[in-house]
């Protein structure tokens, strides 16, 4: 049943996420978009997209949307998908929740414990390797059209690429204004 | 004594009025816990803000959680947690009803094909700021390249990255660098 696979999926995804809500990115796309089929890597995008200039970690912005969808797509009422949607986001944070009321104590405690340190250097070198993945795996032509079917949009999307990655690492700028600001370029491009 | 909604009030405005992600909420955070309300000392905050980070999860509502807990127990995080993520799932809970309606539009679509490269550039440039602080060198930098390989060429699950990684790196603490330090 699509509610117990929510659940189960949005649990793992919570607990095995190390490093912050970009190298969950890479996670939740190999669950959500390629195991389970609940949104396309476009619409995956599209949903990292809009949780940068929303509120909230992108972990359950990105919950919340593929729960709505994923009921909604399984033949459900919006009722049913509104539950769907809480229970999925809920679902993220519960097996972190009780880590922290459990193991949080611990922990702090033994925080400078040589061999502690040592496992967490080592996933902090996985985790840019997570982050690297989840960027890979996103250029497609889901993202950046293709060569066959538009080569204005593929240079384009090529263009607009280099000069996000340039302003942000370079400059720091803020993802919302890159995010307005490409999007008026699609606007202005496309649809004019 | 703190009361269990003065803190989900407090956790539902640092989650309503932070944009783009968890680390973005530290500030607001910051401001709200230690100078405004004095609940925590800027040590502790900072302590909590560590083993935030550490342990797995959203790092955002595992603050929440353990603040709650430390100042109100058990209600206390139930009731910071929900406060913290509370908004941000209703707005997105309106946008995917509202994308439901839109979708195939054409002016909805013309503006996200030209966001969709910039989302994957915004997720490419930490990659690289994230190197320096992880401590990337050349000798171990065919870590997180095999990581990535893995993942994105061999469709390997991040999961098993992460399992193989805190094995590894529990051996290798054991093992390697506990009998350097004996000997």
């Amino acid at each position: 049943m699509i509610f117990w696979k929510l659940l189960y999926t949005f649990c793992k995804i919570g607990i095995f996420n190390f490093g912050g809500g970009y190298a969950m990115l890479a996670l939740i796309q190999n669950e959500v978009v390629e195991k389970n089929g609940w949104m396309t890597s476009a619409e995956f995008t599209d949903i990292v997209a809009t949780s940068q200039i929303t509120p909230g970690p992108i972990g359950i912005n990105v919950a919340t949307y593929a729960g709505y969808t994923a009921v909604i797509n399984a033949g459900y009422d919006p009722a049913f998908a509104v539950f769907g949607a809480f229970l999925s986001s809920f679902s993220v944070i519960l097996l972190p929740f009780i880590a922290m009321l459990v193991v949080g104590r611990y922990l702090m405690r033994h925080k400078d414990n040589p061999i502690v340190q040592t496992v967490l250097s080592y996933l902090k070198l996985a985790v840019v390797g997570l982050i690297a993945a989840a960027a890979l795996l996103l250029v497609n032509p889901e993202t950046f059209g293709t060569f066959a079917e538009s080569p204005l949009q593929l240079f384009l999307s090529i263009a607009l690429f280099a000069a996000a990655f340039f302003a942000s690492l370079k400059w720091k700028t803020s993802p919302i204004l890159l995010i307005v600001l490409a999007g008026v370029v699609g606007f202005v491009v496309y649809y004019l | 004594m703190v009361s269990i909604w003065q803190l989900f009030w407090s956790f539902f405005k640092i989650g309503t009025f932070t944009i783009g992600g968890g680390y973005a909420m530290i500030p607001l955070m910051e401001k709200e816990l230690v100078d405004r309300h004095g609940w925590l000392t800027e040590e502790e905050f900072m302590e909590i803000l560590a083993l935030s980070q550490t342990m797995p999860g959203i790092f955002a509502a595992n603050m929440a959680t353990y603040v709650g807990w430390r100042l109100r127990g058990i209600l206390g995080a139930v009731f910071s947690v929900i406060g913290n993520i509370l908004m941000p799932i209703l707005i997105i809970l309106a946008l995917a009803m509202g994308l439901h309606y839109v979708q195939g539009n054409p002016v909805v679509e013309a503006i996200f094909k030209g966001v969709r490269p910039v989302v994957v550039a915004l997720i490419a440039a930490p990659v690289f700021r994230m190197a320096k602080t992880a401590n990337v060198t050349r000798y171990n930098f065919w870590i997180p390249v095999v990581a990535a390989l893995l993942i994105w060429l061999l469709d390997v699950s991040p999961i098993w990255v992460i399992v193989a990684t805190v094995i590894g790196g529990f051996l290798y603490g054991k093992f390697v660098e506990g009998k350097e330090a004996t000997s």
